[in-house]
């Protein structure tokens, strides 16, 4: 198989990435796919996110409304956002932590159940995604998902970036930067927090043995938000 | 009853030619000017020629495109010939960076067709910026590709 | 028993088309409403990622819950075998479908993308109860025409009871469907109760039947027929069974909230401190929706007061509504758990109580859809013989002897 450009300038990139940035262990290899190719359930997409290394900082939520230009009108109501920085006080300690909180991409999505045109799905892969073309805006997903990670798009949108289609009266969330996942990057937000965050969070394929995610998970603890709903969440989280 | 049925006839003769009125603009898409309609602005910015025979991509582009969007979206199939951003990439006017405006190729010839399409309510009208993926420090496996 | 004699009322009267005149005002404000709401996008209304469904939602289910409800007069009599029901049973069928058409017509227009409805009827996901309540409302409009129409048709009156059950099984399948949306809802503490779907039947005999009286009251008083003391009597004694049972249903459904702990911060929230939603929940739901109209239909004297049983009905009603703005109001606005002993903060209101106010839109289409049900019975009334020409005790109760 020869390399195209695109191949190319990737491995580029990543032999880049080897030489520049100490934290390389924290950047999964993602499988690249050929375009032709559709997603099949041999991987299943995730994340695992260390929130003892969670910086008090925002660099995962603004990369994240960056890339998929999600933009508000300064209304935080009706303002959309697909991932946000939750701060967690224990009531009887006070311990503080800090973590990251975006859809959770369920192995068995509750907003998949309940939508009642399938616009709501789950990619083979696992990512769960909305089909904007044939959601109706009735925002029962959005009363079924657990982790509040939903936005119903409550304005006109305009300027939206090529890659990310958003559109008023529909409802979006997370899509894992899904368009960079089958171009074979790594989503936004784990990019920039393995920059400029606190390198809390590993991309990668839960099912891939030998990925840095599948190797963590099964060395290390870990748990999932809600586990009482048995949802068996692709995103994991440490030192919770 | 046969007053009953000469309406039903008349109104379903009503619709047919309604109906029909609606594909005729496909065809008749000269650049020419007809009388005092002004015919759309058909200009192709980029490339030799199309990804299908002229008279196919006119009569059926719709169909091309809402093909690819469910491979897309559902399957994660990637390839660029039939998707909406290689239309725009090619019929972007260069000067408004867009594909809708009163010249702009798609809005212009829907307009002349009286077609409303609503793909740009949540697309970007815009082309893609060259995308190479040197801007990432993502990580490829080599030729994993099964 | 005299044959029953039904006739379309004259629907010419300076009245008749003055209420038109306001129903359509108001059905047309509605439209207005919708139009401004879908024009700008949902940020003119109260509504949020917080608050997701609102006023038109509260409308929309208490209009769709009241329809199944409306139709059990016409089930009292062609199910049970109750004679006296049985001069009500047009009416109630036609209610059963107006009221209906209003709370859809109010669920649709609030969508994000109302004009993309197809969708909804042409790509099902059957796992959804949301899909299943499309075939349940469409199916429930054409069970209880063909319903209708066995009724009117002289010819095919023997059907009656068997397209009666039906629609009386389909009836009780739809309320089903409309509590479990809730019931099912496995994320939010106040909903996931298979208590739901009982619940909402039990509501829908109440708020149906006191919907119903008052349309008949207001039909034959209007129109100069008689309605007699002894099927008001029974009609009143009803509702006040059907609103005792809401009671239960309600004090059963906390009780068990009450009983299991990890459920107990949802009802401190709606039955002590949840500010508007606590005492809607006592004052509306409670007091003016249960308490006053037992007390008012069940009183030695008062009970005969005409005035009395209308402003019962009146009060089943506002209680009624106020008790679906608590479950869907009031049931979004406490935070979803989490992260259980965590004091949870972020820029989306995690942690926090959301806060709602109606606002005026969205408050005009849900009235918008009160008003097309209403509009559409009173219309129908003029074009087919709904309404018996007399429901005086003589003419409807067997055993009445004068």
């Amino acid at each position: 198989m020869s390399l195209d450009r695109r191949q190319f300038l990737g491995l580029g990139a990543a032999a880049a990435g080897v030489a520049l940035a100490p934290g390389l262990h924290l950047i999964d290899l993602v499988q690249a796919r050929s375009p032709e190719d559709k997603v099949n359930a041999l991987t299943r997409w995730g994340l695992l996110i260390d929130t003892v290394k969670c910086a008090d900082c925002e660099a995962c939520v603004t990369a994240c409304h960056e890339e998929n230009g999600v933009t508000g009108h300064n209304r935080p109501a009706t303002d959309a956002q697909w991932i946000r920085k939750v701060g967690l006080r224990d009531k009887r300690t006070g311990h503080v932590q800090t973590l990251p909180l975006m859809c959770q991409h369920c192995e068995s999505p509750p907003c998949v159940d309940v939508c009642p045109t399938g616009a709501s799905f789950k990619r083979a892969d696992g990512i769960v995604l909305v089909d904007k073309h044939i959601c109706i805006g009735c925002r029962y997903c959005m009363m079924a998902c657990p982790y509040k990670a939903r936005s119903f798009i409550h304005e006109a949108v305009t300027d939206q970036k090529p890659d990310v289609p958003r559109g008023k009266g529909t409802v979006e969330s997370c899509t894992l930067c899904v368009h960079r996942v089958d171009r074979g990057q790594i989503p936004a937000c784990v990019e920039a927090c393995t920059k400029d965050g606190g390198q809390a969070m590993v991309f990668g394929d839960l099912n891939d043995r030998d990925s840095e995610i599948h190797k963590r998970l099964r060395s290390e603890p870990s748990s999932q938000i809600r586990p009482d709903l048995a949802l068996n969440t692709g995103v994991r989280y440490q030192g919770l | 009853m046969s007053e009953m049925k000469r309406r039903v006839f008349v109104l379903c003769a009503m619709l047919a030619v309604a109906g029909g009125s609606l594909f005729a603009p496909v065809h008749a898409a000269d650049p020419k000017p007809v009388g005092r309609v002004p015919s759309p602005t058909v200009k192709i910015e980029k490339g030799e020629k199309c990804v299908e025979p002229t008279d196919v991509i006119r009569r059926d582009h719709m169909k091309f495109i809402l093909h690819q969007r469910d491979e897309t979206m559902h399957r994660g199939i990637r390839t660029t010939k039939h998707s909406l951003k290689n239309c725009i990439d090619c019929h972007a006017d260069p000067k408004t960076n867009s594909v809708l405006g009163k010249d702009g190729f798609c809005e212009s010839c829907h307009r002349y067709a009286a077609v409303s399409m609503d793909c740009f309510e949540c697309h970007s009208p815009a082309p893609r910026k060259q995308t190479g993926g040197a801007n990432t420090s993502a990580a490829h496996a080599p030729g994993s590709a099964p | 028993m005299a044959l029953i004699h039904y006739r379309e009322i004259d629907g010419r009267s300076r009245g008749f088309y003055a209420l038109l005149a306001l129903l359509g005002a108001l059905v047309l404000a509605g439209a207005a409403a919708a139009w401004y709401m879908e024009h700008n996008g949902h940020w003119v209304t109260g509504m949020s990622n917080q608050i997701i469904w609102g006023t038109p939602h509260v409308f929309a289910v208490f209009l769709i819950v009241a329809a199944s409800g409306a139709l059990n007069v016409a089930s009292i009599a062609s199910v049970f075998g109750r004679g006296l029901y049985k001069p009500l049973a047009r009416l109630s069928g036609l209610l059963a479908l107006a009221l209906l058409a209003g709370g859809l017509a109010v669920l649709v227009l609030d969508l994000g993308r109302p004009e993309r409805l197809i969708e909804a009827m042409s790509y099902y996901n059957f796992k959804s109860i949301f899909a299943w309540n499309i075939i349940l409302y469409t199916g429930f409009f054409a069970v209880v025409a063909v319903y209708l129409w066995m009724m009117f048709e002289r010819r095919m009156n023997d059907f009656t009871k068997p397209a009666g059950l039906a629609a009386f099984l389909w009836r009780l399948t739809l309320t089903t469907g409309t509590g479990s949306i809730f019931g099912f809802l496995v994320a939010r503490d106040a909903y996931d109760s298979a208590l739901y779907a009982p619940m909402f039947i039990i509501m829908s005999f109440s708020f149906g039947l006191a919907i119903f009286v008052l349309v008949l009251m207001a039909a034959c008083h209007w129109t100069g027929r008689v309605l007699g003391d002894v099927l008001l009597a029974r009609l009143k004694n009803l509702l006040g069974v059907f609103v005792a049972a809401v009671l239960y249903f309600v004090l059963v459904y906390h009780l068990t909230n009450l009983y299991i702990t990890r459920h107990h911060d949802v009802e401190r929230f709606i039955l002590l401190d949840g500010g508007i939603y606590t005492g809607l929940f006592w004052f509306g739901q409670i007091l003016i929706g249960g308490i006053l109209p037992l007390a008012l239909l069940y009183h030695p004297t008062l009970g005969k007061s005409r005035r009395a049983i209308a402003l019962a009905a009146l009060a089943v009603i506002a209680g009624g509504l106020a008790q679906i703005y608590v479950i869907i109001i009031g049931g979004q606005a406490f935070p979803m758990p989490l992260f259980p002993d965590k004091e949870v903060t972020s820029s989306f209101f995690d942690g926090v109580v959301a806060t709602y106010a109606p606002s005026l839109p969205e408050v005009v289409l849900g009235v918008g859809g009160v008003a097309l049900a209403l509009a559409l019975t009173t219309f129908a009334l003029k074009v087919l013989p709904f309404l018996p020409t007399s429901l005086a005790d003589a003419d409807v109760d067997p055993h009445h002897s004068t």
